[in-house]
């Protein structure tokens, strides 16, 4: 039969297969459209109440706009400014930390071959999995009792827990592409270990650190249980402040306090893709976030 | 070998450099997650440190398995996570498809699918509130086509039985980062094989199911275990968008937590408890599963079978 039909092929199939293409393209003309929008879509109701002073249902868009809200972001007699100043400074020390313990974990286990390997990768790898709240409960106690509690530096140790395993893992990976030659000419040619490490090692692992050093930030800076279970109602961070503004009739400052937790990370991430140069894969990371 | 020679000259064995160099990493797992596992046992056992001590016992565990509040909050945490991660998985493989085939404005439309990854979900969940709400921007779009003509009247998508909010915001939150991996999958030469299949002969299906498919496959398996882990036990956005009666675990196990009456501390850490044994049964089980059913190739090749 397919000796039959044989000559019949070429004359047939080019118009099917334009067909076939056609309808693959008209699919694709409405669904991607529609998965952007999808995407999108959320941020409409933050943006719009965010310059709301009265919004009443059921109007679409708000009948009497105001500064109000966002103008409250900057004002120095808000508790706003100080969430702010607790959530930069909590999350650019867990992203220097973590950094540094990566930078550490990260050349064992990208360039050391040794027993246990496994093991350890899988240390690591269990707080990813495991909740970070069941973990938590159980050690919240020791907080209390070495006067963690209610402290920043608490808070900075519990967002640790979460930063370091993915800081270790990424760091693990951007060792494994390092070219250790340049490590033992550098050598030959005289250097000390800390001239090859700062001269060498650092500047090769330097971008990967950065992007790195952006998750470990990302991760404390919207983390919001781990916060309320060590910082108690003390360490008020911007996810704290969101959530009790959420709580209140103050609509317009919730989603005013929304876009202030949108916008950095955002623009950190166009830092980071530029870093990056368009590969995907350790963007990951932002997963957990 | 190159790293024992260097570490040689610097005087370390490689096995003590090794151990240096993973000590601070594994303190900080050790410690606050070995450590928190451990005392949470231990507490839901009836162990309390720094107070005077109560008898072992597993009466807390056994309370969880007649109360009919934790029965219901186990099933309704097991659906949201499954189905969040499920609906998630299979649409970030469609948009990773989507956008790999896309040619024009696909820098622009790369960067609108990442632009929620960084978001934090708390954000994500107050998003939703004000989307899906009652008298959300969902709920005043049907009123102004005529579908609906009070708050009352829409439908009820947050705070409900079947968790439709906390879905929504899972969804929108996962789908770019499975589909981002799943993009990084797709980049690595994969395009070639299909080519060789289509001048092989192999229809559209035949190139997704055999082509694509396996080449993904290792990508879609690790993300979707992150994510059914992190929307199992997840606390804000169930906490923001659910409803008070039954709660899902993680929210249950925090009410606990801050009860005032400290006897039911070893209830909440038993909570807590199941929740880390659940996920961590899931994902073993999920990963042997995978390994077995979706990659009987590789294994042969692995055990020369």
């Amino acid at each position: 039969m397919s000796v039959l039909a044989g000559p019949a092929v070429p004359v047939v199939s080019p118009p099917r297969g334009r067909a076939s293409r056609s309808w693959s393209a008209a699919v694709r003309a409405v669904s991607l459209p529609l998965l952007l929008a999808g995407l999108v879509l959320p941020f409409l109701p933050l943006l719009l109440w965010a310059v709301a002073e009265r919004y009443p249902y059921p109007a679409l868009t708000p009948t009497v706009t105001s500064s109000r809200p966002l103008r409250l972001l900057a004002d120095p007699t808000s508790e706003v400014l100080t969430g702010l100043v607790n959530s930069v400074s909590i999350a650019v020390a867990v992203a220097i930390i973590a950094a540094l313990i990566g930078l550490s974990a990260g050349r064992a286990l990208g360039l050391h071959q040794f027993r246990g390997k496994r093991l350890v990768q899988f240390l690591l790898l269990a707080p990813v999995i495991v909740p970070g709240l069941a973990v938590t409960l159980g050690i919240q106690v020791f907080f209390i009792r070495y006067g963690l509690s209610d402290t920043r530096r608490g808070v900075v140790l519990v967002h640790l827990l979460a930063a370091v395993p993915y800081v270790s893992l990424v760091m693990s990976s951007v060792y494994a592409n390092l070219d250790l030659r340049l490590e033992d000419q550098a050598r030959t040619l005289g250097a000390g270990p800390v001239q090859v490490f700062l001269r060498i090692t650092l500047p090769a692992v330097a971008p990967g650190l950065a992007v790195a050093g952006l998750f470990a930030f990302l991760i404390s800076w919207g983390e919001y249980v781990l916060t309320l279970l060590v910082g108690g109602g003390a360490v008020k961070t911007l996810p704290l402040l969101l959530y009790s503004y959420l709580g209140s009739t103050d609509t317009p400052v919730a989603a005013a306090l929304g876009l202030a937790l949108v916008v950095p990370p955002v623009l950190l991430l166009a830092v980071t893709s530029r870093l990056l140069s368009g590969e995907g894969t350790p963007l990951a990371g932002f997963g957990r976030t | 070998m190159i790293t024992t020679r260097a570490a040689r000259r610097r005087g370390l064995p490689q096995g003590l450099a090794t151990l240096l160099l993973l000590a601070p990493a594994l303190g900080v797992v050790l410690v606050l997650f070995g450590g928190g596992v451990v005392m949470g046992v231990l507490a839901s056992l009836g162990y309390q440190p720094f107070l005077p001590g109560r008898d072992l016992s597993l009466d807390a565990y056994r309370g969880l398995l007649d109360d009919v509040e934790v029965r219901r909050s186990l099933v309704l945490t097991f659906r949201i996570a499954l189905l969040s991660t499920l609906v998630s998985a299979v649409l970030a493989v469609g948009a990773a498809l989507l956008l790999r085939g896309t040619r024009r404005g696909r820098r622009a439309a790369l960067l609108v699918f990442q632009l929620n990854l960084p978001v934090p979900h708390l954000v994500g969940a107050a998003a939703m509130l004000l989307l899906l709400g009652q008298s959300g921007l969902v709920s005043r779009l049907l009123f102004a086509v005529g579908l609906v003509d009070a708050p009352a009247a829409a439908p009820v998508l947050t705070n409900d039985a079947v968790g439709w909010a906390i879905m929504a915001e899972y969804v929108w939150k996962e789908v770019p980062f499975i589909g981002v991996v799943v993009l990084a999958a797709l980049s690595g030469g994969v395009s070639d094989l299909e080519d060789a299949a289509r001048s092989l002969g192999a229809g559209a299906w035949s190139r997704f199911r055999f082509v694509v498919l396996p080449h993904i496959t290792p990508a879609v398996v690790s993300t979707s275990i992150i994510v059914f882990a992190f929307t199992f036990g997840s606390y804000e956005v169930p906490l923001l968008l659910g409803q008070p009666f039954p709660a899902t675990l993680p929210v249950v196990a925090y009410q606990a937590y801050s009860d005032t009456d400290l006897t039911a501390r070893p209830r909440a850490m038993a909570i807590a408890v199941l929740i880390t044994f659940l996920v961590v049964l899931v994902v073993l089980a999920y990963s042997v599963l995978t390994e077995r059913v979706l990659r009987p190739a590789e294994r042969r090749r692995v055990t020369g079978t």
